[in-house]
Formats: C-alpha cells, sequence, structure tokens
C-alpha cells in the first residue's frame, strides 16, 4: 500500500495536424492520485483536460510517457477505470437498470447478482422506482446519475469524470456535486475529475490542480483543506471565496493565452 | 398601425390581424386553425373537381368525373383483375425491395463503422448512385431478360446504393462517447460492435427500410414498362393505350393509397418494436 494508486509519469501528448503540423495537447505531465481520493483539474477550454482523462482510460495512447495503475501500465481501456462523459451516453435501448447492469454482464456475472448490484448502485443514485425507465424518459439530471451508477457497478478502481455535471443547469448540477460527494462517503472511490468550473473543482477535490493553456501541464496545486462531509455553503466561507479568485486570475491569464495561440493559428491559416 | 395603436384591436379581434399573424414564419399556428384549413384544403379541391367534371368543362378524356373512376374501380375489382395487379406489383417491390435490404445493409453498417470499408466500396457506390435506373434497363435484359427477375432487378438497382449510403451514414453516426464509455465497461471490440453499435443503428435502419420502400413504390413504373402482363404499373399503361384514363386514375389511386399504407405499418412497426427509440 506504499505507492500511490495512480501514477502518471512525464507524459506526453502529440497530434499530427492535417496540414502536417505537429500539436502536443499534453507536455510533460506528472500527477499522482491516492487510493480513495478525489482530485479535480480546472483548465480553460481546449487546453487538454479531457485528453488527460481519455490517456488514463486507454483510449489515447500517450507519445511519451507512461501511467500506472496499482502498479500495473496503462496500455487499453479496461473495466477497471469507468468514466462518465459529459454528454449524455446512456444506451437507449436500455432500460436503467439494463444500463447498470451492462458492465456486470459483459463479464458473466450470474443474473440474480447482476440485478442485485443494479439495485444497490440504482438506490444509491436515488433512482429507484425507475428501474424500468427508457434514458428518453429521463431528464439530463437523471441521466448522469444512471451514468454514474453504471461506472460504479463495475466497481472500477479509478472512476474517471469528464465534465459530466457540465450539460446541466445550475441548480440541478449543485444537487449532483453534492450526491456525488455523499456517494463517495458511501462508497469510497478514488475520483479522477475534470472540469472547467471552479466552484466545482475546489468544492469536490481533496486536491485541485489548475491547468495551463495548451501545451497542457499541470500549473499550480491550489488544493483547500475542507472538512469531509462537505456541502454547499462551504463555497461562501472567506477561504474559499479568497481561493476561488486565485484560481479565478489563473484560469483568466491561461485563457488569454489560449485565444492567442488560436488567433496565431486562424492568421497563419489566412496567410 | 393607428387602428391598433387606439386599443380598437382589442374590442374586434379583426380578421386581417389574424391573418398577419398566421403569416409569421415558423410560428405554430392553433391546431383548430390547422385542421381546419386541411379539411377545407381537401373539400375545395374535390368540390373543384366535381364541379369541371360533371359540368363537361373538362373532358372525361382528360379527368373523369368522382364516380366514373369508382365505377372503373368497381369494374375492376369484380373481374379480379385489380386484385392480381396488387398482387403482383406488391410481390415485385417487396421482392426487390426487401433483396436490397439483406445485401444493403450489413454493406452499409460495415460502410458507416470502418473506415477501410468505406474507401473500398466508395467507389462504385458514389458511381452508380447517380445512374438513372430507366438507364440500366437494357443491361438488366441483357442479363436476366425480360420476365419477372428484370422488375425485380430494376427496384433493387433502385433502392439498393441509396440504402447503402442511408444506413452508412447511420453507423457513422453513433456517438463516439456511446462506443468509448463501452470501452471502459470493459466491452472488447466485438462486444462493442454486437452489443452497441449495432443495437444503437436500429432506429436509423428502421427509418431508412421505410423511406427505401416509398422510393420502391416510385420506381413501380419504370419496373413493369418492360414486357409486363399483369401489376399497377401494367394496368396503368395498358388503359393509357385503351384511352381509359378513368382506369388511369384507379391505378394511381391504389398505388398511392399502399404506399401511404406501408409507410402507417413501417411507424407502427419502429413503435412496437423499438418503444425506446426516440423516434418512436
Amino acid at each position: 500500500m506504499a505507492g500511490p494508486k495512480l501514477r502518471i509519469r512525464e507524459v506526453s501528448v502529440t497530434f499530427r495536424t492535417r496540414r502536417g503540423g505537429q500539436v502536443t495537447a499534453i507536455d510533460r505531465l506528472s500527477l499522482d492520485v491516492a487510493d480513495r481520493e478525489i482530485v479535480s483539474i480546472v483548465g480553460p477550454s481546449g487546453c487538454g483536460k479531457s485528453t488527460l482523462l481519455r490517456l488514463v482510460a486507454g483510449l489515447v495512447r500517450p507519445s511519451s510517457g507512461e501511467i500506472w495503475l496499482d502498479g500495473h501500465t496503462v496500455t487499453d481501456p479496461g473495466a477497471d477505470r469507468g468514466m462518465v462523459f459529459q454528454s449524455y451516453t446512456l444506451f437507449p435501448w436500455l432500460t436503467v437498470q439494463g444500463n447498470v447492469e451492462f458492465g456486470p454482464r459483459l463479464r458473466g456475472v450470474p443474473e440474480a447478482e447482476r440485478r442485485e448490484v443494479a439495485r444497490r448502485f440504482i438506490q444509491i443514485v436515488g433512482l429507484t422506482g425507475f428501474e424500468h425507465s427508457y434514458p428518453k424518459e429521463l431528464s439530463g439530471g437523471m441521466m448522469q446519475r444512471v451514468a454514474i451508477a453504471r461506472a460504479l457497478a463495475n466497481d472500477p478502481e479509478v472512476l474517471l469524470m469528464d465534465e459530466p455535471f457540465g450539460a446541466l443547469d445550475a441548480q440541478t448540477r449543485a444537487f449532483m456535486q453534492e450526491l456525488l460527494l455523499d456517494i463517495w462517503q458511501k462508497t469510497p472511490k478514488t475520483i479522477l475529475f475534470i472540469t472547467h468550473d471552479i466552484d466545482e473543482a475546489l468544492f469536490l477535490g481533496d486536491r485541485v490542480y489548475v491547468m495551463t493553456a495548451r501545451p497542457g501541464r499541470l500549473r499550480e496545486e491550489v488544493s483547500l483543506p475542507l472538512p469531509r462531509p462537505r456541502t454547499l455553503e462551504i463555497t461562501t466561507s472567506d477561504a474559499f471565496v479568497a481561493t476561488k479568485r486565485r484560481v479565478l486570475a489563473m484560469i483568466r491569464e491561461e485563457t488569454a493565452k489560449t485565444l492567442q495561440l488560436e488567433e496565431a493559428g486562424a492568421r497563419e491559416q489566412v496567410v | 398601425m393607428s387602428l391598433a395603436q387606439s386599443g380598437v384591436e382589442t374590442r374586434r379581434r379583426s380578421a386581417p390581424r389574424a391573418l398577419s399573424a398566421y403569416l409569421r414564419p415558423q410560428e405554430p399556428i392553433p391546431r383548430r386553425v390547422y385542421l381546419g384549413v386541411v379539411i377545407g384544403s381537401a373539400v375545395a379541391l374535390v368540390a373543384l373537381w366535381c364541379a369541371v367534371t360533371y359540368s363537361k368543362l373538362v373532358e372525361p378524356l382528360f379527368l373523369p368525373s368522382p364516380t366514373a373512376i369508382g365505377a372503373a374501380a368497381v369494374d375492376l375489382l369484380r373481374d379480379g383483375t385489380l386484385w392480381q395487379d396488387i398482387q403482383a406489383s406488391v410481390s415485385v417491390i417487396v421482392t426487390g425491395w426487401a433483396l436490397a435490404v439483406i445485401v444493403g445493409v450489413p454493406i452499409g453498417l460495415f460502410m458507416g463503422s470502418f473506415k477501410i470499408m468505406e474507401a473500398l466500396a466508395e467507389p462504385v457506390v458514389d458511381f452508380v448512385r447517380y445512374l438513372p435506373v430507366s438507364a440500366m434497363i437494357p443491361l438488366l435484359i441483357l442479363y436476366v431478360g425480360i420476365g419477372t427477375p428484370e422488375k425485380i432487378a430494376v427496384i433493387f438497382i433502385g433502392t439498393f446504393f441509396q440504402l447503402v449510403l442511408l444506413v452508412a451514414d447511420v453507423a457513422a453516426h453513433v456517438p463516439h462517447e456511446q462506443l468509448d464509455v463501452s470501452y471502459t465497461l470493459g466491452a472488447s471490440r466485438a462486444q462493442v460492435v454486437r452489443r452497441v453499435l449495432l443495437p444503437a443503428t436500429m432506429p436509423g435502419v428502421m427509418d431508412t427500410l421505410r423511406i427505401t420502400m416509398g422510393w420502391a413504390w416510385t420506381y413501380l413504373i419504370v419496373a413493369e414498362i418492360v414486357s409486363a402482363d399483369r401489376g399497377l404499373g401494367y394496368l396503368i399503361l395498358n388503359s393509357m393505350r385503351g384511352l381509359f384514363t378513368d382506369r388511369i386514375f384507379v391505378g394511381l389511386a391504389v398505388i398511392g393509397g399502399l404506399g401511404l399504407l406501408f409507410d402507417l405499418t413501417f411507424k407502427w412497426l419502429h413503435r412496437r418494436l423499438l418503444p425506446w427509440s426516440p423516434k418512436a
């Protein structure tokens, strides 16, 4: 139990563009995440935060560097790293129960056991009674709750969350943030959480990092040692607001850099 | 403008004002008004038809009266030829279309899902789909003769290439995140294809089946233009030779009616088979 749960070492990702150029999305990024820790990463749009998550998921291969989970190198996607996306990724042809059972079913878990697992996680996300509903009958917040239950039902080692509440309205988002912490209290998981919402990052994370503009690096740690369990009231405390102000300034700087980069790119295409 | 400002508008919701409200682009109109206009339009059309035919304003040779067409339909039903024609046409259309579906849907799914398949099939499909079906008839006669197979082949060619492209488009538009999330849930590549990609294409494929069936009906005349001895297309062509205009209209009405019936059946099947589909 000595090493970190998740270990990202000097990882870079370079894409080749259509015009023959190269874009470095992530540049020699290193990060350790301890067991049952929530690490949130906040950054300007287009900084490569999603790419970082897809790297850990195994959906993207690093150009250099390595990622270890429990001491094993990550190369391909696997059930030990569950992921929740911003877009609605529920399978519309499966009921809520069918969606939550999807992972266990792939592994050949017997039906009775599967049903029990599904029942448990549907209850944890507060959707008991909706087992037989289809996704088209659910609201956006409910769909994301099912997506979380589906990821957890696989009992992954790490939960990767890519702006999972980004498409929800402000009230639903606040509710989901508290719900996520509540779920985490009941079934602690290692969580890597990506967002562009500063409040969300600070509120959820044990540790919080700000990411730079492209090429993406971790710019600075801005963690807040808030006690748990947390409720949204703490987002109005002086310490919280002061940290938020600092992060806001950093994000503004990074966004300006991103915009400059994009303008330069656009100008190049015009010339 | 001055009328509206002076407050007269509240006293009488005048017709010109209402009309201008209905002419705002994309603005919804009351359901009652909509249905009223639909019915009114249909009634007016039939009334106009009756007026010009019963008054002998238009020659029966060009436009027969409703009763004349009804009588012709009764005649054709009585001697059994209409029923024969319907059977012949439906079997040609369904066979040609079904063959196109059996061959085309898998090819389309492969093309849309795997870039390598797209590259492989693209040259042929993109070229042939611009060829008019009627231009293929001489070749078809050479290949399969002038019997029923030639008619089935016309329907097949008319629907196959469009169907492949539509299905490929459906498969290519399955949300990528849905595949990604399946991998992170532990699915192998084969499992992603079988358990995610295929079911995800179902509503789109179902829609494509309905649309291509509609097109199959539009190729009926082309299919039955060569040496047919029965069928609704034959009924129309043959009636023209004898100047039986009323029979032509019977044929047209039956084709339109059957096309509608097939369309409604597909919509019903969609709701029954895919109750989860957002389109159901």
